[in-house]
């Protein structure tokens, strides 16, 4: 048992060494605070424990010294939320050359798409040096994807789409714990989370089972769904072009905006009714029931592929 | 009046003139409307649901000594962590020292005959043992598996254990709470003795103030929450599962807007038993008096404020999360500048140490781990490492045990003598702290450097690696358990063969040590009349010197 064992966790991402040094200055600060105030106790304790020709000392308190140490903490603390928080916001806004993946969480297991389409279960291969994004969405209850080697984790809800991301910096084989209790076999949500060499990680993909590609499959949907019927410039058009929209911002009915995300895209095929872009009537059914999450997260990456296209290659 | 009969002396006394001996039959105990019998009442329900809290602690203990779940199956695991969690935080800590301490003291040290409402006393009891009586149901029909916590849609769709009586248990003892607390807030503005102004009234008693606001406010919304979980698992009307149209991330809001005061609720009072034990072992007034009661208010306040600091990898929007770890670094300081005038006290005291001084000395240490690792957690990009892992568990345990038991471990100490009129052995309550002490850091201390590995909390089997240090966990918590079993024992032999003592045995200031110990049945024969500030010891150390 005494194997593999250690006090510190491996730093395998970009921010993990970011946040253990975190750790370390608070570390360092409640060392200093609970070993003065130790010795303050034992030091107190033994000075002015009690004789028989000795009397207490009746203080009433002070005023500076309260706002002195009122002081200390407060500044001491807000510091440490700056830092925290700029590291936090790092963390949670990625940057804009991620490689995306999915993740579907079930009871009890990870289901992971690549950006090329490669499908697995329970382990995430990826390649070293490269910032990847994860796109989360749960089928049941609220999971949360966390690898304590890379310092992240982010709750995995059912109905919204929650996303991390990370930039792994070491080849190894890492824990996947699922971290938000969901019944009878949470810890056996685990796996791993294998980073590779680039080249090894393209030949790792190369040879997986072809799968099809997440633009080509979301593109056929489109069309069995109808969705094409509606959503293409022409005569028959009743809802609005999708070319050249996503992660643009998109004015709606009741004078708002939204920005034209995954959950946008999400919302609006299962509650069409949710957010209706101006100009347009509420027509479209809902698709609640019809479509599994991988195939939301298959029309989510047609219609992000759509965001570069102008529409003029419709015309072959 | 006669000197040639040799009177016996025992029969000789006049009738015992005390709240225990006021009658004797299950019937006095039962319909009893004494706040001090009441209190008794807490006791007893409360020590039997911290056996059973304590009981399912062993068990999750036992279990994680190996990396395999070969104890029992992952179903049963999480059913014991879970009825662990609802018993200690449901019908042990939040009770705790309001319940016991509180109820017996408050009219003490007001120098009132009883509580403003003594039937609406009784009537919380009753309501809290309907509360536990339905979650010890519960447990034997099967137990609940969603952890204390009920998060949705887990709680409310997925999971087939018997959440519903569970929260109709906590919802009607979440009554119990409220009533205690409107009482508390009622006797507290209008049963104060002459004389007796708000500041000089004790620190225990600015704390049960405090405490007592957060339970009337605070309460009602765990109520309604636990309500619409039961109605969306009834009626399944979408509240918070998406696959009926609702928002899971909505639960966790209101949840914690409750459940994080609550832990105000519980640790307030055990800062005001910390101040009265630490003036009467300094025999010194508290330093900064006001500043003390006042912060105790400031926690009060600052404390309903800060409940998103449980959601920072929830999904809830990052922005929400830096207004909520701003707030939550703030609420560290009213902390911090107790533990600093507690010190302070005991600058040039005359310090004499007791077993409740043991253990208000033992809490200023673990307290001061417990609040420093609260700011970890309370450190945005550090909580998404931590959270949710063994390291919440061990800081939670630091503040919930560590502070919370070890200053109702004090209280109790300090209190009993008067609540039972006898003393208990001294030298094996100095063990029995000591081992408490040792044992609760040998328990949770790994469990901060296990979280920080990446350790997740409520985990049945858990990766090899982490063994050694689950192993020590387990060590310290039978030594712990020893701690604690020591002083139901020899606590429960003081009633009978403890040594009696006077009405003050440790020349305390405050009005409860000016009436008999047990206090006679209507507290004090004539109006206590307070000319004095609070801990007024220079009178009774220019006597001792």
């Amino acid at each position: 048992m005494f194997e593999d064992f250690s006090l510190f966790p491996d730093a395998a991402s970009s921010y993990a060494s970011r946040v253990d040094s975190l750790y370390l200055f608070l570390c360092t600060m409640t060392a200093v605070a609970s070993f003065g105030i130790l010795c303050a106790v034992v030091f107190l304790s033994v000075r002015y424990r009690r004789r028989a020709d000795r009397a207490a000392e009746q203080l009433e308190g002070s005023l500076p010294l309260e706002i002195f140490w009122s002081a200390i903490p407060a500044v001491l603390f807000v510091g440490i939320f700056a830092w925290a928080a700029k590291l936090y916001l790092e963390m949670y806004r990625e940057p804009a050359d991620c490689m995306e993946f999915y993740v579907t969480g079930k009871q009890w297991m990870w289901k992971i798409q690549h950006p090329t389409g490669q499908r697995e279960i329970n382990t995430l291969h990826i390649p070293v040096g490269r910032p990847v994004k994860l796109t989360m969405i749960s089928e049941d209850v609220i999971h949360d994807f966390y690898v304590p080697a890379f310092r992240i984790k982010r709750d995995v809800v059912p109905g919204l789409y929650t996303s991390e991301w990370f930039e792994a910096t070491k080849v190894g084989t890492y824990h996947l714990f699922c971290a938000e209790y969901c019944g009878t076999k949470h810890s056996e949500m685990i796996g791993s989370v294998i980073v590779m060499e680039p080249a090894e990680y393209e030949a790792w993909l190369g040879g997986q089972p072809a799968s099809q590609d997440p633009v080509e499959a979301g593109r056929v949907l489109f069309e069995n769904l109808r969705c094409v019927t509606c959503h293409d410039a022409g005569k028959n058009q009743r809802g609005p072009d999708l070319h050249g929209r996503f992660g643009e911002t998109v004015g709606l009915a009741n004078g708002t905006t939204v920005l034209f995300d995954e959950a946008y895209t999400r919302t609006s095929i299962l509650e069409p009714k949710h957010d209706i872009a101006v100009g347009f009537e509420p027509v479209m059914p809902t698709y609640e029931g019809q479509v599994t999450e991988t195939q939301i997260q298959q029309l989510i990456a047609y219609v992000k592929s759509l965001a570069t296209d102008t529409g003029e290659g419709q015309q072959k | 009046m006669t000197t040639t009969t040799a009177p016996l002396p025992l029969q000789a006394e006049p009738r015992e003139d005390n709240y225990v001996a006021a009658g004797y039959g299950l019937k006095s105990w039962l319909l009893t409307v004494d706040h001090k019998r009441i209190a008794l009442l807490y006791l007893m329900s409360i020590t039997v649901f911290f056996c059973l809290g304590g009981l399912f602690a062993l068990l999750i203990r036992l279990e994680l000594l190996t990396p395999q779940g070969d104890l029992f199956e992952s179903e049963i695991y999480n059913r014991v962590f879970t009825m662990h969690g609802v018993f200690m935080v449901f019908f042990f800590l939040i009770p705790s020292i309001p319940a016991v301490f509180g109820n017996f003291l408050l009219p003490l040290m007001l120098g009132a005959r009883d509580v403003a409402f003594p039937k609406l006393n009784l009537l919380s009891w009753y309501l809290f043992m309907t509360g536990g009586l339905l979650a010890m149901i519960a447990m034997m029909t099967g137990g609940v598996d969603t952890g204390w916590t009920f998060y949705t849609p887990y709680s409310s769709t997925y999971t087939n254990s018997q959440v519903l009586v569970t929260a109709v248990g906590v919802f009607i003892a979440g009554f119990a709470s409220i009533l205690t607390g409107v009482n508390f807030i009622a006797t507290i503005h209008k049963m104060r003795a002459p004389g007796l102004t708000w500041f000089r009234m004790p620190l225990f008693v600015w704390a049960h103030y405090a405490t007592s606001l957060i339970m009337v406010l605070g309460t009602p919304v765990v109520a309604v929450t636990i309500l619409l979980v039961a109605i969306e698992r009834l009626f399944h009307v979408g509240i918070f599962d998406p696959a009926l149209g609702g928002d899971p991330i909505l639960f966790q809001h209101l949840f914690w807007f409750y459940s994080h005061p609550a832990v105000y609720i519980m640790i307030l009072p055990a800062m005001g038993v910390m101040s009265e034990i630490v003036s009467c072992f300094t025999r010194k007034r508290i330093f900064g008096y006001k500043v003390v009661a006042l912060s105790s208010l400031a926690i009060a306040v600052l404390g309903f404020l800060v409940w998103g600091h449980h959601m920072f990898v929830s999904g809830q929007s990052i922005y929400a999360g830096l207004v909520f770890s701003l707030l939550t670094m703030l609420v560290a300081v009213p902390s911090a500048i107790k533990v600093f005038n507690w010190l302070a006290t005991l600058y040039r005291g005359s310090i004499k140490f007791d077993t409740p001084m043991l253990y208000a000395l033992a809490f200023i240490g673990l307290f001061t781990i417990g609040g420093l690792t609260g700011v970890f957690l309370g450190a945005l990009a550090l909580d998404v490492h931590v959270h949710d892992t063994y390291f919440i568990v061990a800081h939670f345990h630091y503040v919930m045990v560590g502070g919370v038991v070890t200053m109702y471990l004090g209280a109790l100490h300090f209190w009993w003598p008067k609540m039972i009129g006898r003393m208990y052995p001294t030298f094996l309550a100095k063990v029995a702290a000591a081992l408490v002490f040792i044992g609760f850091n040998l328990t949770f201390f790994p469990q901060f450097l296990l979280g920080y590995l990446g350790m997740p909390r409520r985990y049945h089997v858990y990766p090899e690696e982490f063994q050694v240090l689950n192993v020590l966990s387990t060590a310290g918590a039978s030594v712990l358990g020893f701690g604690f079993l020591l002083p139901l024992c020899y606590l429960l032999w003081s009633i009978k063969y403890g040594k009696k003592v006077e009405s003050n045995p440790w020349d305390a200031c405050g009005l409860e040590w000016t009436t008999t110990s047990p206090p006679p049945k209507h507290n004090f024969h004539d109006v206590p009349v307070v000319e004095e500030e609070a801990y007024d010891y220079a009178k009774r150390e220019a006597l001792r010197v």
